[in-house]
Protein backbone atom coordinates (compact mmCIF):
# COMPACT_ATOMS: atom_id res chain seq x y z
CA UNK A 1 0.00 0.00 0.00
CA UNK A 2 1.18 3.56 -0.89
CA UNK A 3 1.83 5.91 2.15
CA UNK A 4 -0.82 7.96 2.36
CA UNK A 5 0.28 11.63 2.80
CA UNK A 6 -1.15 13.25 6.23
CA UNK A 7 -3.20 15.90 4.21
CA UNK A 8 -4.72 13.32 2.36
CA UNK A 9 -6.28 11.52 5.64
CA UNK A 10 -7.08 15.04 7.15
CA UNK A 11 -9.17 15.78 3.80
CA UNK A 12 -10.41 12.40 3.64
CA UNK A 13 -11.43 12.22 7.48
CA UNK A 14 -13.34 15.39 7.25
CA UNK A 15 -14.72 15.25 4.13
CA UNK A 16 -14.82 12.24 1.58
CA UNK A 17 -15.57 9.41 4.10
CA UNK A 18 -17.46 11.78 6.74
CA UNK A 19 -18.72 9.49 9.55
CA UNK A 20 -21.80 10.65 10.18
CA UNK A 21 -23.22 11.26 6.13
CA UNK A 22 -21.15 8.75 4.24
CA UNK A 23 -19.90 6.08 6.97
CA UNK A 24 -22.62 6.06 9.43
CA UNK A 25 -21.40 5.69 12.17
CA UNK A 26 -22.49 7.53 15.47
CA UNK A 27 -26.16 8.48 14.14
CA UNK A 28 -27.68 7.86 17.50
CA UNK A 29 -25.78 11.44 18.85
CA UNK A 30 -26.68 12.59 14.84
CA UNK A 31 -30.28 12.72 15.61
CA UNK A 32 -30.63 12.79 19.08
CA UNK A 33 -28.55 15.90 20.27
CA UNK A 34 -28.80 18.19 17.38
CA UNK A 35 -31.86 19.78 18.42
CA UNK A 36 -30.28 23.26 19.33
CA UNK A 37 -25.87 24.32 18.39
CA UNK A 38 -25.31 24.23 22.03
CA UNK A 39 -25.49 20.94 22.69
CA UNK A 40 -24.49 19.34 19.07
CA UNK A 41 -21.65 21.55 20.03
CA UNK A 42 -20.83 20.22 23.40
CA UNK A 43 -20.88 16.75 22.27
CA UNK A 44 -18.80 17.05 19.35
CA UNK A 45 -15.97 18.57 21.14
CA UNK A 46 -16.25 15.94 23.89
CA UNK A 47 -16.32 13.48 20.55
CA UNK A 48 -13.10 15.07 19.01
CA UNK A 49 -11.27 14.93 22.74
CA UNK A 50 -11.84 11.12 22.73
CA UNK A 51 -11.06 10.24 19.34
CA UNK A 52 -7.93 11.73 19.58
CA UNK A 53 -7.19 10.20 22.64
CA UNK A 54 -8.17 7.12 21.61
CA UNK A 55 -6.46 7.09 18.77
CA UNK A 56 -3.14 7.60 20.21
CA UNK A 57 -3.56 4.79 23.03
CA UNK A 58 -4.83 2.23 21.08
CA UNK A 59 -1.99 2.62 18.79
CA UNK A 60 0.30 1.92 21.30
CA UNK A 61 -2.14 -0.77 23.28
CA UNK A 62 -2.32 -3.15 19.32
CA UNK A 63 1.83 -2.35 18.20
CA UNK A 64 3.28 -2.54 21.35
CA UNK A 65 0.73 -5.68 23.61
CA UNK A 66 -1.70 -7.23 21.52
CA UNK A 67 0.59 -8.07 18.22
CA UNK A 68 3.55 -8.88 20.44
CA UNK A 69 1.67 -11.73 22.26
CA UNK A 70 -0.50 -12.59 19.20
CA UNK A 71 -3.51 -11.69 20.80
CA UNK A 72 -4.89 -9.45 17.62
CA UNK A 73 -8.11 -11.36 18.29
CA UNK A 74 -8.93 -9.16 21.29
CA UNK A 75 -9.03 -6.16 19.41
CA UNK A 76 -12.33 -5.99 19.64
CA UNK A 77 -12.37 -6.25 23.61
CA UNK A 78 -9.61 -4.44 24.51
CA UNK A 79 -10.58 -1.41 22.19
CA UNK A 80 -13.90 -0.61 24.30
CA UNK A 81 -12.03 -1.36 27.49
CA UNK A 82 -10.01 1.65 26.76
CA UNK A 83 -12.30 4.01 25.29
CA UNK A 84 -14.73 2.90 28.44
CA UNK A 85 -11.70 3.77 30.33
CA UNK A 86 -10.66 6.75 28.51
CA UNK A 87 -14.19 8.08 29.20
CA UNK A 88 -14.11 7.87 32.37
CA UNK A 89 -10.75 9.12 32.98
CA UNK A 90 -11.41 12.25 30.79
CA UNK A 91 -14.17 12.87 32.88
CA UNK A 92 -12.71 12.73 36.14
CA UNK A 93 -9.74 15.16 34.66
CA UNK A 94 -11.98 17.63 33.06
CA UNK A 95 -14.22 17.87 36.47
CA UNK A 96 -11.46 18.42 38.50
CA UNK A 97 -9.71 20.78 36.56
CA UNK A 98 -11.67 22.60 34.44
CA UNK A 99 -15.13 22.36 36.00
CA UNK A 100 -16.76 25.26 33.27
CA UNK A 101 -16.06 22.85 30.33
CA UNK A 102 -17.64 20.09 32.69
CA UNK A 103 -20.54 22.06 32.86
CA UNK A 104 -21.35 21.71 29.39
CA UNK A 105 -19.73 18.83 28.25
CA UNK A 106 -20.77 16.57 31.14
CA UNK A 107 -23.57 14.90 30.15
CA UNK A 108 -22.82 14.01 26.70
CA UNK A 109 -19.15 12.32 27.79
CA UNK A 110 -20.26 8.85 29.36
CA UNK A 111 -22.56 8.27 25.69
CA UNK A 112 -19.39 8.72 24.23
CA UNK A 113 -18.34 4.86 25.31
CA UNK A 114 -21.20 3.72 23.13
CA UNK A 115 -20.49 6.06 20.12
CA UNK A 116 -19.73 3.38 17.56
CA UNK A 117 -17.71 7.08 15.92
CA UNK A 118 -14.89 6.49 18.53
CA UNK A 119 -14.74 2.98 17.80
CA UNK A 120 -15.32 2.58 14.18
CA UNK A 121 -12.12 4.93 14.11
CA UNK A 122 -9.96 3.12 16.09
CA UNK A 123 -11.01 -0.02 14.25
CA UNK A 124 -10.13 1.95 11.10
CA UNK A 125 -7.01 2.97 11.56
CA UNK A 126 -5.78 -0.78 12.45
CA UNK A 127 -7.41 -2.07 9.30
CA UNK A 128 -5.73 0.50 7.01
CA UNK A 129 -2.42 -0.19 9.07
CA UNK A 130 -2.13 3.28 9.65
CA UNK A 131 1.71 4.91 11.70
CA UNK A 132 1.17 6.12 14.94
CA UNK A 133 0.90 10.00 13.80
CA UNK A 134 -1.82 9.09 10.64
CA UNK A 135 -3.44 6.79 13.25
CA UNK A 136 -3.42 10.26 15.55
CA UNK A 137 -4.16 12.43 12.17
CA UNK A 138 -7.18 10.03 10.82
CA UNK A 139 -8.65 10.58 14.65
CA UNK A 140 -8.95 14.32 14.67
CA UNK A 141 -9.98 14.80 11.28
CA UNK A 142 -13.26 11.87 11.67
CA UNK A 143 -13.58 14.48 14.69
CA UNK A 144 -13.38 17.38 12.68
CA UNK A 145 -16.11 15.79 10.21
CA UNK A 146 -18.54 14.70 12.64
CA UNK A 147 -17.99 18.25 14.47
CA UNK A 148 -19.14 19.91 11.05
CA UNK A 149 -21.73 17.61 10.37
CA UNK A 150 -23.07 17.48 14.07
CA UNK A 151 -22.92 21.10 13.64
CA UNK A 152 -24.89 21.95 10.31
CA UNK A 153 -27.58 19.47 11.75
CA UNK A 154 -28.46 21.29 14.45
CA UNK A 155 -28.28 24.92 12.90
CA UNK A 156 -30.47 23.63 10.03
CA UNK A 157 -32.71 21.74 12.69
CA UNK A 158 -32.87 25.21 14.68
CA UNK A 159 -33.39 27.50 11.53
CA UNK A 160 -36.17 25.48 10.26
CA UNK A 161 -37.96 25.52 13.89
CA UNK A 162 -40.45 27.44 12.16
CA UNK A 163 -41.45 25.82 9.15
CA UNK A 164 -44.68 23.75 8.76
CA UNK A 165 -43.90 19.96 8.64
CA UNK A 166 -46.87 17.63 8.23
CA UNK A 167 -47.64 15.99 11.18
CA UNK A 168 -46.51 11.96 10.67
CA UNK A 169 -42.81 13.99 10.05
CA UNK A 170 -42.82 15.98 13.26
CA UNK A 171 -40.26 17.68 14.90
CA UNK A 172 -37.97 14.44 15.84
CA UNK A 173 -35.95 11.53 14.56
CA UNK A 174 -38.26 11.42 10.88
CA UNK A 175 -37.36 15.10 10.19
CA UNK A 176 -33.60 14.82 11.28
CA UNK A 177 -33.62 11.98 8.41
CA UNK A 178 -35.36 14.10 5.86
CA UNK A 179 -32.21 16.60 6.51
CA UNK A 180 -29.62 14.33 6.38
CA UNK A 181 -30.66 12.73 2.90
CA UNK A 182 -30.46 16.47 1.70
CA UNK A 183 -27.11 16.76 3.87
CA UNK A 184 -25.79 13.07 1.87
CA UNK A 185 -26.46 14.82 -1.29
CA UNK A 186 -24.00 17.36 -0.72
CA UNK A 187 -21.52 14.89 0.84
CA UNK A 188 -21.38 12.46 -1.75
CA UNK A 189 -19.97 15.34 -3.80
CA UNK A 190 -17.32 15.25 -2.78
CA UNK A 191 -16.22 11.74 -4.07
CA UNK A 192 -13.55 11.66 -6.70
CA UNK A 193 -12.10 14.86 -4.72
CA UNK A 194 -9.27 12.51 -3.74
CA UNK A 195 -8.46 9.33 -5.63
CA UNK A 196 -9.82 6.47 -2.96
CA UNK A 197 -7.36 3.84 -2.71
CA UNK B 1 -46.93 -12.97 29.62
CA UNK B 2 -46.57 -15.76 27.51
CA UNK B 3 -43.52 -16.57 25.13
CA UNK B 4 -45.10 -15.52 22.14
CA UNK B 5 -46.19 -12.10 22.64
CA UNK B 6 -43.14 -11.31 24.01
CA UNK B 7 -41.71 -12.69 20.85
CA UNK B 8 -43.93 -10.73 18.54
CA UNK B 9 -43.70 -7.47 20.56
CA UNK B 10 -40.20 -7.84 19.13
CA UNK B 11 -41.39 -7.23 15.57
CA UNK B 12 -44.26 -5.11 16.13
CA UNK B 13 -44.49 -2.61 19.23
CA UNK B 14 -41.01 -2.79 19.93
CA UNK B 15 -39.07 -3.16 16.64
CA UNK B 16 -35.54 -2.17 17.33
CA UNK B 17 -35.55 0.77 14.61
CA UNK B 18 -39.17 1.94 14.16
CA UNK B 19 -40.53 1.23 18.13
CA UNK B 20 -37.25 1.86 20.09
CA UNK B 21 -35.28 3.64 17.72
CA UNK B 22 -31.83 2.19 18.27
CA UNK B 23 -28.97 0.75 16.69
CA UNK B 24 -29.28 2.63 13.31
CA UNK B 25 -25.88 2.79 12.68
CA UNK B 26 -25.78 -0.61 10.70
CA UNK B 27 -29.38 -0.13 10.02
CA UNK B 28 -28.62 2.23 7.60
CA UNK B 29 -24.68 1.36 6.57
CA UNK B 30 -24.80 -2.02 5.36
CA UNK B 31 -28.19 -2.36 3.80
CA UNK B 32 -26.70 -1.44 0.38
CA UNK B 33 -28.46 -4.65 -0.41
CA UNK B 34 -30.89 -7.52 0.88
CA UNK B 35 -27.90 -9.81 1.11
CA UNK B 36 -25.89 -8.02 3.67
CA UNK B 37 -29.12 -6.61 5.52
CA UNK B 38 -29.64 -10.60 6.36
CA UNK B 39 -25.73 -10.88 7.29
CA UNK B 40 -25.72 -8.45 9.64
CA UNK B 41 -28.90 -9.09 11.10
CA UNK B 42 -28.38 -12.81 11.72
CA UNK B 43 -25.15 -11.52 13.21
CA UNK B 44 -26.65 -9.43 15.07
CA UNK B 45 -28.63 -11.77 16.70
CA UNK B 46 -26.77 -14.42 17.26
CA UNK B 47 -25.03 -12.03 19.89
CA UNK B 48 -28.58 -10.47 21.19
CA UNK B 49 -29.36 -14.15 22.39
CA UNK B 50 -26.17 -14.68 23.70
CA UNK B 51 -25.64 -11.67 25.58
CA UNK B 52 -29.29 -11.53 26.79
CA UNK B 53 -28.50 -15.46 28.24
CA UNK B 54 -25.93 -15.04 29.70
CA UNK B 55 -26.51 -11.71 31.19
CA UNK B 56 -29.59 -12.73 32.67
CA UNK B 57 -28.45 -16.07 34.08
CA UNK B 58 -25.58 -14.04 36.12
CA UNK B 59 -27.86 -11.54 36.76
CA UNK B 60 -28.34 -11.78 40.65
CA UNK B 61 -24.60 -12.46 41.26
CA UNK B 62 -23.97 -8.99 39.04
CA UNK B 63 -23.30 -6.07 41.21
CA UNK B 64 -25.43 -2.74 40.08
CA UNK B 65 -22.32 -0.26 40.24
CA UNK B 66 -20.63 -2.63 37.51
CA UNK B 67 -22.98 -3.98 35.28
CA UNK B 68 -22.21 -1.75 32.19
CA UNK B 69 -18.81 -3.23 31.87
CA UNK B 70 -19.81 -6.44 32.58
CA UNK B 71 -22.26 -6.43 29.87
CA UNK B 72 -20.05 -4.65 27.43
CA UNK B 73 -17.56 -7.59 28.09
CA UNK B 74 -20.30 -10.35 27.47
CA UNK B 75 -21.10 -8.66 24.53
CA UNK B 76 -18.03 -7.83 22.99
CA UNK B 77 -17.07 -12.23 23.86
CA UNK B 78 -19.83 -12.64 21.30
CA UNK B 79 -19.07 -10.24 18.87
CA UNK B 80 -15.72 -11.75 18.60
CA UNK B 81 -17.22 -15.03 17.87
CA UNK B 82 -19.11 -13.65 15.60
CA UNK B 83 -16.19 -11.78 13.61
CA UNK B 84 -14.04 -14.82 12.74
CA UNK B 85 -16.98 -17.34 12.71
CA UNK B 86 -17.59 -15.02 10.01
CA UNK B 87 -14.50 -14.32 8.37
CA UNK B 88 -13.94 -18.24 8.24
CA UNK B 89 -16.91 -19.23 6.48
CA UNK B 90 -18.28 -16.29 4.75
CA UNK B 91 -15.56 -14.26 3.46
CA UNK B 92 -16.99 -11.93 1.08
CA UNK B 93 -19.57 -11.22 3.11
CA UNK B 94 -17.17 -10.39 6.29
CA UNK B 95 -15.45 -8.14 3.36
CA UNK B 96 -18.49 -6.38 2.66
CA UNK B 97 -19.59 -5.89 6.32
CA UNK B 98 -16.64 -4.68 7.17
CA UNK B 99 -16.09 -2.94 10.92
CA UNK B 100 -20.00 -3.41 11.28
CA UNK B 101 -18.89 -6.67 12.53
CA UNK B 102 -16.83 -5.64 15.41
CA UNK B 103 -19.18 -2.23 15.68
CA UNK B 104 -22.31 -5.00 16.87
CA UNK B 105 -20.58 -3.87 20.18
CA UNK B 106 -21.38 -0.71 20.69
CA UNK B 107 -24.92 -1.30 18.82
CA UNK B 108 -27.14 0.20 21.41
CA UNK B 109 -29.98 -2.59 20.15
CA UNK B 110 -27.54 -4.98 22.29
CA UNK B 111 -26.84 -3.65 25.77
CA UNK B 112 -30.09 -1.66 25.61
CA UNK B 113 -32.17 -5.37 25.78
CA UNK B 114 -29.73 -6.61 28.33
CA UNK B 115 -29.85 -3.25 30.52
CA UNK B 116 -33.92 -2.61 29.77
CA UNK B 117 -35.13 -6.66 29.33
CA UNK B 118 -32.32 -9.27 31.00
CA UNK B 119 -31.21 -8.05 33.91
CA UNK B 120 -35.08 -8.39 35.23
CA UNK B 121 -36.38 -11.49 33.70
CA UNK B 122 -35.41 -14.97 33.50
CA UNK B 123 -33.29 -16.76 30.98
CA UNK B 124 -36.12 -18.34 28.81
CA UNK B 125 -37.78 -14.80 28.50
CA UNK B 126 -34.51 -13.52 27.88
CA UNK B 127 -33.89 -15.63 24.89
CA UNK B 128 -37.91 -15.12 23.85
CA UNK B 129 -36.62 -11.32 23.95
CA UNK B 130 -33.84 -11.51 22.17
CA UNK B 131 -35.40 -13.78 19.47
CA UNK B 132 -37.74 -11.14 18.58
CA UNK B 133 -36.09 -8.33 18.52
CA UNK B 134 -33.58 -9.86 16.63
CA UNK B 135 -36.24 -10.61 14.11
CA UNK B 136 -38.12 -7.27 14.39
CA UNK B 137 -34.20 -6.10 13.13
CA UNK B 138 -34.02 -8.80 10.28
CA UNK B 139 -37.19 -7.93 8.67
CA UNK B 140 -36.16 -4.29 8.98
CA UNK B 141 -32.79 -4.81 7.04
CA UNK B 142 -34.88 -6.95 4.70
CA UNK B 143 -36.67 -4.31 4.04
CA UNK B 144 -34.30 -1.14 3.48
CA UNK B 145 -31.83 -3.71 1.75
CA UNK B 146 -34.19 -4.68 -0.49
CA UNK B 147 -35.72 -1.37 -1.70
CA UNK B 148 -31.96 0.47 -1.72
CA UNK B 149 -31.14 -2.94 -3.88
CA UNK B 150 -34.31 -2.92 -6.19
CA UNK B 151 -33.88 1.22 -6.99
CA UNK B 152 -30.31 0.99 -7.02
CA UNK B 153 -29.62 -1.92 -9.19
CA UNK B 154 -32.86 -3.18 -10.85
CA UNK B 155 -31.96 -6.60 -9.10
CA UNK B 156 -32.57 -8.26 -5.96
CA UNK B 157 -30.31 -11.34 -5.44
CA UNK B 158 -29.85 -12.42 -1.94
CA UNK B 159 -27.36 -15.06 -1.96
CA UNK B 160 -27.42 -15.69 -5.58
CA UNK B 161 -31.06 -16.47 -6.11
CA UNK B 162 -32.84 -13.92 -8.28
CA UNK B 163 -36.11 -12.60 -6.39
CA UNK B 164 -36.93 -9.44 -8.73
CA UNK B 165 -35.15 -8.83 -12.00
CA UNK B 166 -36.99 -5.67 -13.43
CA UNK B 167 -33.53 -4.06 -14.88
CA UNK B 168 -34.96 -3.69 -18.25
CA UNK B 169 -37.65 -1.92 -17.13
CA UNK B 170 -36.45 0.42 -15.16
CA UNK B 171 -33.51 2.74 -14.78
CA UNK B 172 -31.21 2.06 -11.53
CA UNK B 173 -30.59 5.13 -9.52
CA UNK B 174 -27.38 4.38 -8.63
CA UNK B 175 -27.61 7.36 -5.64
CA UNK B 176 -30.43 4.84 -3.82
CA UNK B 177 -27.15 2.59 -2.82
CA UNK B 178 -25.19 5.32 -1.47
CA UNK B 179 -25.62 7.44 1.62
CA UNK B 180 -28.50 9.50 0.77
CA UNK B 181 -30.48 7.15 -0.43
CA UNK B 182 -29.68 5.34 3.07
CA UNK B 183 -31.35 8.23 4.95
CA UNK B 184 -34.36 8.80 2.59
CA UNK B 185 -35.33 5.27 2.66
CA UNK B 186 -35.15 5.39 6.59
CA UNK B 187 -37.37 8.82 6.94
CA UNK B 188 -39.97 7.53 4.37
CA UNK B 189 -40.61 4.40 5.67
CA UNK B 190 -40.34 5.97 9.39
CA UNK B 191 -43.35 8.98 7.90
CA UNK B 192 -45.14 5.56 6.55
CA UNK B 193 -44.91 4.24 10.47
CA UNK B 194 -45.90 7.56 12.28
CA UNK B 195 -48.79 8.14 9.57
CA UNK B 196 -50.04 4.49 10.68
CA UNK B 197 -49.27 5.09 14.53
CA UNK B 198 -51.15 8.41 14.12
CA UNK B 199 -54.05 6.97 12.63
CA UNK B 200 -54.42 4.23 14.61
CA UNK B 201 -54.23 6.43 18.10
CA UNK B 202 -56.82 8.88 16.53
CA UNK B 203 -59.19 6.10 16.00
CA UNK B 204 -58.59 4.49 20.00
CA UNK B 205 -58.74 7.41 21.39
Amino acid sequence: MVEKALSTILLEGVFVKNFLLIQFLGLCSFVGVTKDVKSASGMSGAVVFVMAMAASVSYALYNFVLVPLKLEFLKTIAFIVVIAALVQLVEFIVRKHVPALYRSLGIYLPLITTNCAVLGAVLINVNNDYNFSQSVVFGIAAGIGYTIAMILMAAIREKSNIVNVPKAVGRGVTYAFFVATVMAMAFVSFFGVIPLE
Amino acid sequence: MNPLSEFIRGITKDNPTFGLVLGLCPTLAVTTSMENGIGMALGTMFVLVGSNMMVSAMRKQIPAAVRLPIEIIVIATFVTIVDMVMEAYTPELYEKLGIFIPLIVVNCIVIGRAEAYALKHGVFYSIIDALGEGTGFLLVLMLIGGIREFLGTGIIDPFGVTLIDASGIITPAQYMTLSPGAFLTIAVLMTIVNYRRQQKAAKGG
